[in-house]
């Protein structure tokens, strides 16, 4: 519910250090004289900004920033413009230390540090020398990456325009009384907000109104539960011990609700200009990521569709939003880590095999129809996904 | 009514010496003493009887046998005489020596033996035994008066309530009556335990219990922070048993706080919630994702505002994209500036418990806090935890309890006098 796609990335401030990286960042080469020399120690203090060494071999080198200063602080390296950013490190408290790990070819650069975060900082020249491990800039990242961002808005926004359809189609026939219908086109509606998930709990006022679960609700705190699993009860009231259904005026009321709270998710989706969502490549990864925790921590416990026991459509259809957004980085993550992606190919691949054999007809066997044999059967599955998969931001920002 | 032990575990090994400056550290008048030594796990032993129950600000052990009892009969002098004969054990046990008077193997070779004998041989290991009630043994759920006592429930001791989130198995939760039992030895605990029910048997029956392992607060100053299963340290910003004006203020029930039950002055509550992790899932989070649902670093425990462990965390201070604590992050949605300054004294274990039916863990946290009024100092943290808490999407509450913890027990008393003179 909470896991947020855009929020997490404000607060993470991963940047790829695209140009100048093209490889996994790890950390040294072990004790040897040259794996020292790419660790550099830097020290941001009030007014200064001391580094251990003004130049370091090629490859991948590690920056241990120590704020010794009492304001925030940051810390850049750039390039020999002293524009282009190659690797950054912000929000350093003080008195701590973060580290930034950054793969820089051989060239001049300049290092600097952000003493309350404003300005052009303290700066220094910083030269990379050439050394054996020195790797060829990929100067089609950038196209990769652009491919990859705009892919994945066009994607997002056709999901939420068909939920918007299928949403409007479903509180009409909810409204009507066609329960049946409903019924129907319930866990096929649900199927594109599954999709989205974590760009639509990015918007932290409309998910809970839309998708929060009766447990979510702390109704002796006074909280309303609205929303599509508010729905789902009333459809299904046989699981619901002494259930009072609702009235059609209070059908109309939820119904319209959740109408309106999908129209407003969508018209930020579609938003252009000023107000357009971006997506940067590591809210991509991340959303991969994002998607399958949701299918780890609420479907494959039975948990999200308490009443209908339509999880394993929400399950595939998280898997889909987690494999199109890992595809669309799946170039970009070729040229870092092919190993890696080719890891994630065969897994997604497995995973599919495996919920394929829950379908029937148009859709999927019910939850409760599922064994602990089952259910152990996916989780493994999910698990053997989702270990290489927490690798996935880490590599394409590398 | 202490008769001389016949094998003291203690004895066996000695460390009197050691235990003695203990017994006198936790005396109530010194409670506050700066310079209460610590002392060696091997050897320490607490008093049983005292000004409070020890077990509350006593330096956490680092074992924990927990169990939650339904009394079965409806005879309130059998639950007297059960109390009684507690008081008696549990005083024994905690000096090293056996649950009964005559001990596991020099009785009459025809009958069981009156303790079980698999603490024998070992040290007091620091155990100590803190007994509580819960709401349901004033009245039961149809509002019947159980034992007499009805009218001496405090106001505060009700069911918690359900909170947002929870998945709470009844049969993990609630009870009539507590008995926490902690210890640097988990086989001491656990005999502990295994002892004082055996002696309720007929009179009392398990509800539900929990072992811990791993203290993941701090009650004293002379100890470090541990780490719970997330690797984070917890509880840096516990009470500890060195600061007597805020045990006053937040812990200990006062004189005039429920004059219903003055039975309870000098007292506590205590929250029990069984916190299951999702540990596969938390694990496979990015370095800077946990460290911002805690507002902490792994490595130190400092808040990300800056500075070391114990530094104040400043919830001003912004980074680039907000504040550096962000405003979801567990240090900030439950620290006492947002809850009018109240604390509470956390007391909390790790659990594994085996794997689930999926093979993941069954583990967590098992949370005990002492407060002085659940109300003010427990319900609306973990209200607002439940709402906000960044770390909810990796928690899940699997039970919770409420008991009142009645002050501690004199010489000639027995555990809860008070509320059945």
């Amino acid at each position: 519910m909470r896991k947020t796609l855009l929020a997490s990335v404000a607060a993470l401030a991963v940047v790829p250090a695209l140009a100048a990286c093209t490889e996994n960042a790890s950390d040294g080469d072990g004790g040897d004289a040259k794996g020292n020399a790419r660790a550099l120690t830097v020290t941001s203090s009030a007014d200064a900004c001391e580094l251990s060494s003004g130049e370091a071999p090629a490859g991948t080198l590690t920056f241990n920033v120590t704020n010794t200063g009492s304001d925030v602080t940051e810390f850049y390296l750039l390039g020999s413009d002293g524009l282009r950013i190659v690797g950054e490190v912000e929000n350093i408290g003080p008195n701590l230390t973060k580290k930034l790990t950054v793969n820089a070819p051989e060239g001049d650069y300049f290092t600097a540090c952000k003493p309350g975060m404003v300005g052009e900082g303290i700066r220094a020249a910083f030269t990379v020398t050439h050394s054996d491990e020195e790797q060829e800039v990929s100067a089609s990242d950038q196209e990769l990456i652009d491919q990859a961002q705009n892919n994945y808005r066009a994607y997002v926004q056709d999901q939420s325009a068909q939920l918007l359809a299928k949403t409007t189609e479903f509180v009409q026939l909810y409204k009507d009384g066609k329960d049946d219908d409903a019924r129907a086109l319930y866990p096929v509606a649900r199927e594109h907000w599954e999709r989205i998930e974590t760009v639509a709990e990015s918007f932290g006022d409309l998910d809970p109104k839309t998708d929060a679960r009766e447990a979510d609700v702390d109704f002796a705190a006074g909280e309303e539960w609205t929303g599509w699993h508010r729905i789902e009860k009333d459809l299904w009231p046989a699981e619901a011990k002494g259930y009072t259904a609702l009235t059609p005026e209070e059908r109309a009321t939820y119904a319209d609700d959740l109408l309106a709270n999908t129209q407003e998710l969508d018209k930020r989706v579609q938003a252009t200009g000023a107000d357009a969502l971006e997506y940067p490549i590591d809210a991509i990864a991340n959303g991969s990521i994002g998607l399958l925790e949701e299918v780890a921590n609420g479907k494959i416990t039975g948990e999200e569709e308490a009443w209908s026991h339509t999880d394993l459509w929400d399950f595939q259809a998280n898997v889909d939003g987690a494999r199109v957004a890992y595809e669309g980085v799946q170039g970009l993550l070729e040229t870092k880590d092919a190993a890696l992606a080719e890891e994630l190919t065969t897994k997604f691949a497995a995973l599919q095999a495996l919920l394929d054999e829950y379908r029937d007809g148009e859709g999927f066997v019910l939850y409760t129809e599922l064994t602990k044999d089952d259910t152990k059967k996916m989780t493994d599955a999910v698990n053997a996904l989702s270990e290489p998969l927490s690798k996935l931001t880490a590599a394409v920002t590398s | 009514m202490t008769p001389k032990p016949r094998v003291s575990r203690r004895g066996l090994l000695g460390g009197g010496a050691a235990a003695a400056g203990v017994a006198g550290a936790f005396a109530a008048g010194r409670l506050a003493a700066p310079d209460a030594e610590p002392v060696s796990g091997a050897v320490a032993s607490y008093p049983f009887r005292g000004e409070r129950q020890a077990g509350i600000v006593t330096p956490a052990q680092d074992r924990l046998h927990f169990v939650a009892l339904d009394v079965t009969t409806d005879d309130r002098d059998r639950l007297v005489a059960l109390l009684e004969a507690w008081t008696e054990a549990a005083e024994r046990m905690t000096r090293g020596t056996s649950a009964g008077p005559v001990g596991a193997v020099d009785g009459p070779g025809n009958a069981p033996p009156d303790d079980t004998g698999e603490a024998l041989d070992l040290p007091p290991s620091g155990l100590t035994v803190t007994f509580g009630f819960g709401p349901s043994l004033f009245a039961d759920a149809d509002g019947n008066d159980r034992f007499g006592i009805a009218e001496r429930r405090p106001a505060a001791l009700e069911r918690l309530p359900r909170f947002s989130a929870d998945v709470l198995d009844p049969a993990r939760s609630d009870g009539d009556i507590c008995i926490q039992a902690c210890a640097d030895d988990p086989q001491v605990a656990v005999h502990a335990i295994r002892n004082l029910v055996r002696i309720g048997f007929g009179t009392t029956a398990v509800r539900w219990s929990q072992l811990g392992f791993g203290r993941t607060s701090t009650t004293s100053r002379s100890q470090s922070t541990p780490r719970n299963l997330f690797g984070f340290k917890d509880g840096t910003a516990n009470i500890k048993a060195e600061e007597a004006a805020a045990l006053d203020q937040h812990v200990w029930v006062g004189a005039d706080d429920d004059p219903n039950a003055a039975w309870l002055a000098g007292g506590s509550y205590l929250v029990t919630r069984r916190i299951n992790m999702t540990i596969e899932v938390w694990d496979r989070q990015s370095l800077d994702a946990q460290e911002q649902f805690v507002g902490r670093t792994k490595g130190t425990g400092a808040p990300l505002s800056g500075g070391e462990e114990f530094s104040v965390p400043d919830f001003d201070i912004r980074g680039s994209a907000g504040p550096l604590i962000p405003v979801d992050a567990h240090v900030r949605v439950v620290h006492p500036r947002a809850h009018d300054n109240v604390r509470m004294l956390r007391r909390g274990y790790n659990f594994v418990d085996g794997s689930n039916d999926v093979g993941g863990l069954d583990a967590g946290l098992f949370f005990i806090a002492y407060v002085r009024d659940p109300r003010t100092h427990f319900i609306p943290l973990q209200r607002a935890m439940s709402k906000t808490d960044a770390l909810m999407e990796y928690l899940r509450f699997t039970g919770q309890a409420l008991f009142a913890v009645p002050p501690g027990v004199g010489e000639g008393e027995y555990v809860g006098q008070a509320l059945f003179a």
